[in-house]
């Protein structure tokens, strides 16, 4: 199948190794994956942050540099659930009916990692090998948003030598949520920190989760206090093979 | 504001519906007091725990949920009608009908009807709407006294706080404090109380007893009224609220006019949808529903003040109007990561969490409020625990756009926000600005950045950030020659 990869602007600039790995893995079970030079960002950050005006070229954009492939695969549970549930509503309210029904038609096709692997390519298995002890964070807008419910574990339970350990209070949120983690950051902090707190518990060497942005904030909490506890994308898991060993 | 449905211009919403400083700020504070942090988190991962319980219970807890939204809409989309039919049943069966346009209007309105009844003490069920319009300051002004008879609202009145909770207004105080409480306060309790919560319970309710035989007035909220009947009916767990609504000889409820709902049959969706989602029963221990007056039987003299206080401009509000479909179970409260961690006080309004994050701006207007809409980090658990399923995620980012609007752009962040739509919505600008960007490895050690210059020191405050790759994924894919 061929894939049109939405790399994320955060993947793209800040962790390009998120974005060479779905690349990999993608590649490793047989499909083409085409990055569009054209893409930049979904418009997220903007919208929740109340600047809807400003995200309405961000959001033009997508559509027109995706409009013209059959999948689309986004590596974050947050900018997919924008790109579905935003995009369109976003572009309706600013009266650009046309663009509205554009977005519902481009967001129908673009999907999560995890959504594209098990409910697109229908594998569970992608032949990944992972020797390490992980606990997986279901991050608030895979959890409730997407609903990609297990799909994630699913793919984790199926990676050779991985150690998959349950994290306590798996589905409180991380505190991160975008902008609020400059504009409350004593609150984002607050919760971070109870966070952290179940992710060492589990003695777990990597926390992972579909959300590069939400494993910066929990990452760059686990760095600053040197925990030695380490964050990690889904898709890197699932890329890894004993070849990069 | 846009207003349509041929209304005109509504009043915004006063009294207690904002706080003295913005919600960040506010915060802070809350997440120092560490009595406060515990408390928290004691209480409301037990509510937590008996809802997710009770929930479970219920097969149809989805079609209830969906039941609970369509009768809410419907309700909002003719609320006129509702009001007029309920205003003619409750008159037709012996009670007064009053409007009041906000809290200043609706405190005259009651103060007068006490006067009236020439009674200088009432007894008050607990109710948020009178909170709301700071009603018990109100009466003290004309001199008369108003006692607070939930045991919790009598904790958090004997100490002169305020309630942090809509459920459970003394959420933040532990039973040793109650206790110190009592003894300070309660000039007629026994100087050996314990900490024994039946002790405490036994002090409150021999203090209140006597209140309630003397009590000429009594004051309430109200759950519902149902417009085809005129029954108010009241939600409460002690049993003190039946006293308040029976004992005395008049009573005045005061409502949001957002309360009313068409049909008797109605009370079946929601009386099994608030009780799971507020305290995590399957029923209440207390239900108490009244018509009008009936000779000879409880108060004689009924009166309803119907409060607008910025109702009507919510409505008017296409995005915000579901907003008042809420029934107060406080369920959004107990699931919030944020107020968990810094209580209701920190919300400066007397609608605290999420849901008091979107009504009071809509109440007061955003201008007013406008730190609240960005006090979430979005993660959507209350949207998830609503029993109306009220999209508080959506109509948080919603009020946001308005602030942004209503600040006409000229903010340090709506210029940033500006810039980077405009580099981003280009893929060349995109890859310059990314570049730029990189210079960020400059401030790096060890692949992480320490320390980051304001606005986003706050995020470097308590967390590393990533150092800028030498090579973006756009770089590494264009040199390795990918399609
Ligand atoms: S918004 Fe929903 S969950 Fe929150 S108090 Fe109101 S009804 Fe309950």
């Amino acid at each position: 199948m061929r894939i049109a990869l939405f790399a994320t602007c955060l993947a793209d600039t800040l962790y390009p190794r998120v974005a060479k790995a779905t690349v990999r893995l993608l590649e490793r079970l047989g499909h083409e994956v085409v990055f569009p030079a054209a893409s930049t960002c979904c418009g997220q950050m903007h919208v929740n942050t109340g600047y809807q005006r400003a995200a309405l070229p961000l959001i033009r954009h997508y559509v027109d540099t995706f409009a013209g492939f059959e999948a689309i695969v986004v590596p974050s549970g947050s900018c997919t659930g924008s790109i579905r549930y935003q995009h369109a509503m976003v572009a309706g309210r600013l009266g650009d009916s046309r663009l509205a029904v554009r977005a519902t038609k481009v967001a129908a096709r673009t999907h999560e990692l995890s959504e594209l692997l098990v409910d697109v390519l229908g594998v569970t298995d992608v032949g990944a090998y992972f020797p390490h002890r992980v606990t997986y964070h279901p991050t608030c807008h895979s959890l409730r948003l997407l609903q990609v419910g297990d799909r994630p574990l699913t793919l984790l339970r199926h990676v050779a030598g991985i150690e998959l350990v349950p994290l306590p209070d798996a589905e409180s949120c991380c505190g991160f949520g975008g902008t609020f983690a400059v504009k409350n950051s004593d609150v984002s902090t607050a919760i971070l920190a109870d966070k952290m707190r179940n992710v060492l518990a589990t003695g777990a060497e990597f926390c992972t989760a579909g959300d590069s942005s939400c494993l910066m904030h929990i990452g760059g909490g686990l760095s600053r206090l040197r925990t030695g506890t380490r964050t990690v994308h889904l898709a890197e898991i699932l890329a890894s093979t004993p070849a990069d060993r | 504001m846009s207003t349509f449905l041929g209304l005109p211009t509504a009043p915004a919403g006063v009294g207690h519906l904002r706080g003295s400083e913005p919600f960040p700020v506010a915060a802070r504070r809350a997440l120092a007091d560490t009595q406060l942090r515990r408390n928290l988190a004691k209480a409301t991962s037990t509510i937590r725990a008996k809802r997710a319980r009770v929930v479970a219970e219920l097969p149809d807890w989805e079609e209830l949920r969906e039941a609970g939204r369509a009768i809410k809409a419907h309700t909002l989309a003719h609320l006129d009608t509702y009001l007029e039919q309920l205003e003619s049943q409750v008159t037709a069966r012996g009670g007064t009908v009053h409007w009041a346009r906000d809290a200043p209007e609706a405190n005259r309105i009651v103060t007068g009807l006490v006067r009236s009844a020439m009674a200088t003490e009432v007894v008050k069920v607990k109710s948020i709407t009178t909170d709301e319009i700071g009603l018990n300051d109100a009466l003290a002004a004309a001199g008369i006294s108003a006692v607070e008879t939930d045991l919790a609202e009598l904790i958090v009145q004997l100490d002169h706080d305020r309630p942090s909770h809509i459920l459970v207004p003394a959420i933040h105080k532990n039973r040793s404090e109650i206790r110190e409480i009592f003894l300070r306060e309660m000039a007629d309790v026994d100087p050996g109380l314990t900490d024994v919560p039946a002790a405490l319970t036994q002090a409150a309710r021999q203090h209140l007893r006597r209140k309630f035989l003397s009590a000429k007035v009594g004051i309430s909220g109200a759950n519902f009224a149902v417009a085809e009947t005129g029954t108010l009916c009241v939600v409460e767990s002690e049993g003190n609220g039946r006293m308040c609504l029976t004992l005395p000889d008049t009573l005045i409820t005061v409502m949001g006019i957002e309360k009313v709902i068409p049909r008797w049959a109605d009370l079946g969706v929601f009386l099994q949808l608030l009780p799971r989602s507020a305290t995590g029963e399957r029923m209440n221990p207390y239900t108490s529903m009244w018509t009008g007056v009936t000779p000879g039987d409880g108060p004689q003299d009924f009166h309803l003040v119907l409060l607008d206080n910025g109702r009507t401009a919510a409505l008017a509000d296409p995005d915000g109007r579901p907003a008042l479909s809420c029934i107060r179970c406080s369920a959004c409260l107990n699931v919030c990561p944020v107020y968990e961690r810094v209580g209701g006080h920190a919300y400066g309004s007397v609608y605290p969490g999420p849901i008091g994050a979107i009504l009071s701006p809509l109440l007061t207007g955003i201008e007013d409020n406008a730190s609240l809409p960005y006090a979430s980090s979005l993660c959507g658990a209350c949207y998830e625990a609503c029993p109306v399923k009220i999209d508080i995620p959506s109509i948080l980012v919603e009020q946001r756009a308005r602030h942004v609007e209503a600040t006409h752009g000229r903010s340090a962040e709506a210029i940033t926000m500006a810039a980077a739509a405009w580099a981003m919505s280009d893929p060349a600008r995109f890859a310059a600005a990314q570049r730029g960007g990189q210079l960020g490895r400059l401030l790096a050690r060890h692949g992480v950045i320490r320390r980051l210059p304001s606005p986003l020191s706050g995020w470097t405050a308590a967390r590393d950030a990533p150092a800028p790759p030498r090579e973006t994924f756009r770089q590494w894919w264009r040199r390795t020659g990918r399609p």
